[in-house]
This record gives C-alpha cells, sequence and structure tokens, in this order.
C-alpha cells in the first residue's frame, strides 16, 4: 500500500506542479500515470514542440518544460507510480480513498487529484478481423519486454518513431524482423530513419513498403499475417511470423475515471470553479484538461492555477482546525522533503560610514 | 466579418449548415468543435498539430485545397479509416474559397 497526502492521477504538467504548491503546505504526493514516463502529452505526442503560452517562457519546448518542472518538484520527493492505469477508486469508512491501478498497486490518499488531461493514453488498434482473438497470443500493442522476442519471427507494422525504434531495437533480439509501413516515407526522428535503412540495406530488417496487413491467422496464437502490396494486382501474400506488434500510436480514452461515480459532461469531469475545482465526490478533485465548468480553457497555465487552489483545499481537508495562511515562495523559501533549503539571500544591513 | 457556409455531416450521418468565419485564422477542426458537431475529447485531441487524426473528415465537394503537408500526409498513412478524399480538419484553413465546401467527418478511432 502505497500511502500520500494527496494522491495525483495523471503526471502531466498539471498534476507535476500540484506536487509543488502541495509541497509549499507540507503535504506529500504521489502521481499514477497510464504512460511509462512524465509528462503526459507534452512528452508522448509532442516533446519538440514549443509552447508559447506559459508565463514568463516567451518561448519553451514541450519536453523543456516536463524536465523543468520534473527539476521545480524534486526537493518535494513525489512518488511514482508509472505505467499503469488507475482502474478503481473506493471511499474507506475512515473517509481516504484507496486507488488501484491495473497492475494491482493500492495506493491511499485522504485526498484523490484526477489530473488526467484527455484520459489515459490507449493503443490505436488497426481494424483487423480476427484481431482481437490473438491478443496476447502473438500481437501485443506495446513491446514490455524485449526478451520474449528472442529468436522469433517478429513483424512489426506502422511508420512513426516507435515502430522504428522498435524495429532498431529488435532486429538483434528476432530471428526475423519485418517491418510493414502503408508508405515508403517514415514519420520519425532522421537518426532513426538512416539506422532502419542501413539495417535494411544489412538485411537485418526485411522492409515491406507501400503494404498493408489485410490478414492475419494461426491455430490459438498467430502464426501467418497476409500482407498486401498497395497498388499490386497481386494477391496478399502470406507470411509466417510468431508475433505482431502493431504500433499506429496512442489515442486517449476517459477509461474506468468514467466509471467513479462522477459528474461527466463532454468526456471531462465537471467540478466547481467558483471554489476549489472538487468534484460531486467530496475529497475528489479534478484539475487541469480532465475538468470542466463554464469558461473552461484547456491550457497548462490554467491547470496550474487550478492545481494551486485544488492545494489550498486540500490542506483545510486534511487539517480542518490548522490555521494557515498563504505564504510567498520569496519570503518563505522552499524547505523540500529531502532537507535542501531554498531562500532568497538576506539583505545586507551595514551603515556606511 | 466575413463568412462562407460550408455543411458538414457528422459521425451519426446528419448534414449540418453553418457559417464559417474566414477572418478569425480558424481552421475546419476549429469550426467543427465552435459548433459543437462532434463531442469535446472525440476531435482535435492534439490541438491541431497533425497529430492524432481524431479530425479526419471525407471532402465531398470539388473545392480546390491546399496541397497536404508532409505532416498531414504521413498522419493519414497511419490513421484508420483513410480514403482518397481524406484530409485532416486542423490543415484546412477557413478561407473565402472555401464557400459551399462538404465535408464529412470520420468515425471516432
Amino acid at each position: 500500500m502505497i500511502t500520500s497526502d494527496i494522491l495525483i492521477i495523471g503526471a502531466g504538467p498539471t498534476g507535476l506542479f500540484a506536487v509543488f504548491e502541495a509541497g509549499l503546505l507540507q503535504l506529500k504526493c504521489h502521481l499514477i500515470d497510464a504512460l511509462p514516463q512524465p509528462g503526459g502529452q507534452l512528452a508522448e505526442l509532442y516533446p519538440k514542440k514549443p509552447i508559447y503560452d506559459i508565463p514568463g517562457y516567451p518561448e519553451v519546448l514541450a519536453g523543456e518544460l516536463v524536465e523543468n518542472l520534473m527539476e521545480q518538484i524534486r526537493p518535494f520527493q513525489p512518488g511514482f507510480t508509472l505505467g499503469t492505469r488507475a482502474e478503481t477508486l473506493e471511499k474507506q469508512d475512515d473517509g481516504t480513498f484507496i486507488v488501484t491501478t491495473a497492475d494491482g498497486t493500492k495506493h491511499k490518499a485522504p485526498v484523490v487529484a484526477i489530473a488526467g488531461g484527455l484520459g489515459s493514453f490507449e493503443p490505436r488498434k488497426p481494424q483487423l478481423p480476427g484481431l482481437e482473438a490473438y491478443e496476447d497470443k502473438g500481437v501485443a500493442y506495446m513491446v514490455k519486454d524485449p526478451e520474449i522476442y528472442r529468436g522469433k519471427r517478429v513483424l512489426i507494422a506502422g511508420g512513426g518513431d516507435s515502430a522504428l525504434d522498435w524495429s532498431i531495437f529488435l532486429a538483434d533480439i528476432a530471428s526475423e524482423l519485418t517491418l510493414i509501413h502503408r508508405r515508403t516515407e517514415f514519420r520519425g526522428a532522421l537518426d532513426s530513419v538512416e539506422k532502419v535503412q542501413e539495417l535494411k540495406d544489412s538485411g537485418k530488417i526485411r522492409l515491406i513498403t507501400p503494404a498493408e496487413i489485410v490478414g492475419l491467422g494461426g491455430d490459438g496464437k498467430v502464426e501467418f499475417a497476409e500482407v498486401q502490396i498497395t497498388g499490386s494486382e497481386e494477391a496478399a501474400e502470406r507470411l509466417e511470423i510468431d508475433a505482431f506488434i502493431p504500433l499506429f500510436g496512442l489515442s486517449p480514452k476517459l477509461g474506468p475515471i468514467g466509471n467513479w461515480g462522477l459528474e461527466i459532461e463532454k468526456n471531462a469531469i465537471r467540478v466547481d470553479n467558483t471554489l476549489d475545482y472538487q468534484t460531486n465526490i467530496p475529497g475528489v478533485y479534478a484539475i487541469g484538461d480532465v475538468n470542466t465548468y463554464p469558461g473552461k480553457l484547456k491550457l497548462i497555465l490554467c491547470g496550474f492555477h487550478e492545481a494551486t487552489l485544488m492545494c489550498q483545499s486540500a490542506y483545510q481537508r486534511i487539517y480542518p482546525d490548522k490555521r494557515y495562511v498563504m505564504k510567498y515562495t520569496t519570503v518563505g523559501g522552499i524547505t523540500g522533503f529531502d532537507g535542501s533549503r531554498k531562500e532568497a539571500p538576506k539583505a545586507v544591513v551595514r551603515s556606511i560610514d | 466579418m466575413s463568412e462562407v457556409k460550408i455543411t458538414i455531416t457528422d459521425r451519426e450521418g446528419t448534414a449540418h449548415q453553418v457559417d464559417a468565419p474566414t477572418d478569425m485564422n480558424m481552421n475546419l477542426m476549429e469550426l467543427i468543435r465552435a459548433y459543437e458537431l462532434a463531442p469535446e475529447g472525440t476531435i482535435g485531441i492534439c490541438g491541431g498539430m497533425a497529430m492524432c487524426a481524431s479530425c479526419q473528415c471525407y471532402v465531398k465537394s470539388e473545392h480546390p485545397l491546399p496541397e497536404k503537408s508532409d505532416e498531414e500526409e504521413a498522419m493519414l498513412s497511419e490513421a484508420f479509416h483513410v480514403r482518397d478524399n481524406s484530409r485532416l480538419g486542423c490543415q484546412i484553413h477557413l478561407t473565402d474559397s472555401l464557400e459551399g465546401l462538404e465535408v464529412e467527418i470520420a468515425p471516432e478511432s
């Protein structure tokens, strides 16, 4: 059981900044995210894209903003449960909540802040008859343990970075690696494209483009794929394989959060924006892109604001009897849970002769 | 204020004729969102960076449209339900030349 003061679901910019604001109030946070790394959309979809509307930054790359946020919250030692989705929310008799992730980890906290953005990123599955029947029987939408492909005949489909990167990585592990893409052009980092070209030239990767997989077959597990060369008159060719990894990107889905008894409107969680971004379940807040209220804007800077107000409310909820007033960081500095201390240098008071 | 009329068929098959402003630096994806012709969270997920294909549309009229950029071409090559007349709504800038444009929003995937 992982315990914290605030359990944050979603490690995007809003969730990460909430750790900072909570830290100023000496509240400890733990974050859950379905993606394997923190940063949410910024890290997953567009790490190299510039953002122009973060106050104080005329321009910042999405990936850089995530790095900066991670640096900013480091003194507050957030815990992370990554690569697994929050599945259930249960309210305990003592008023605390237990959130269980898909991998079975239980997280307990008196306050839950859902900073889930557009939802959890789920792999996009190609429209292939019979595909789902072979899931975990040779078909996987993400590579969890590359070793299971050792000595196997692996087929990868897709034209983006993950298709390129895994083709490169698995070329050394698999006995045969085939990469199929609908076009001859790939959409990925230039050095990955060049590396695949090299591996193709040296015979380590078999590249079939432009082509599509039109069928799968096998008895109890995937044993072959039918490959249709685009524009060819000839019938689809049968390719013997042990594993098929379709990598067509990720698409966000609200997922299990939608069944937690929260008020859902327009694929988002309805919150009280007049006060503290609390949902219809007291103690459960929703901040950032995942929430909705009249006039809502899905902007990172709005998420930061919402995170800040949420933390103040969470503090009151956890310590109803404590008196507290907000303190500026320029005055109070930052005292990390790791013992670190940052503060403004003291002005020198000295008489002038 | 300048406007053109655009007919958008939603994912349920209902056609809507809407006034599309051409002086607000808007694109077709944003127009669909502005008129709420597809539920929030099912369109324009990447915000208009040609990175998710949630705004894929089929162009049903013969209007001359700007060529696809490499990014759009690449995204459409990975998307599902793609047809010859598929375009990403976020890459279609609303201009006066689009008067009478007819599009259909592609299924969610």
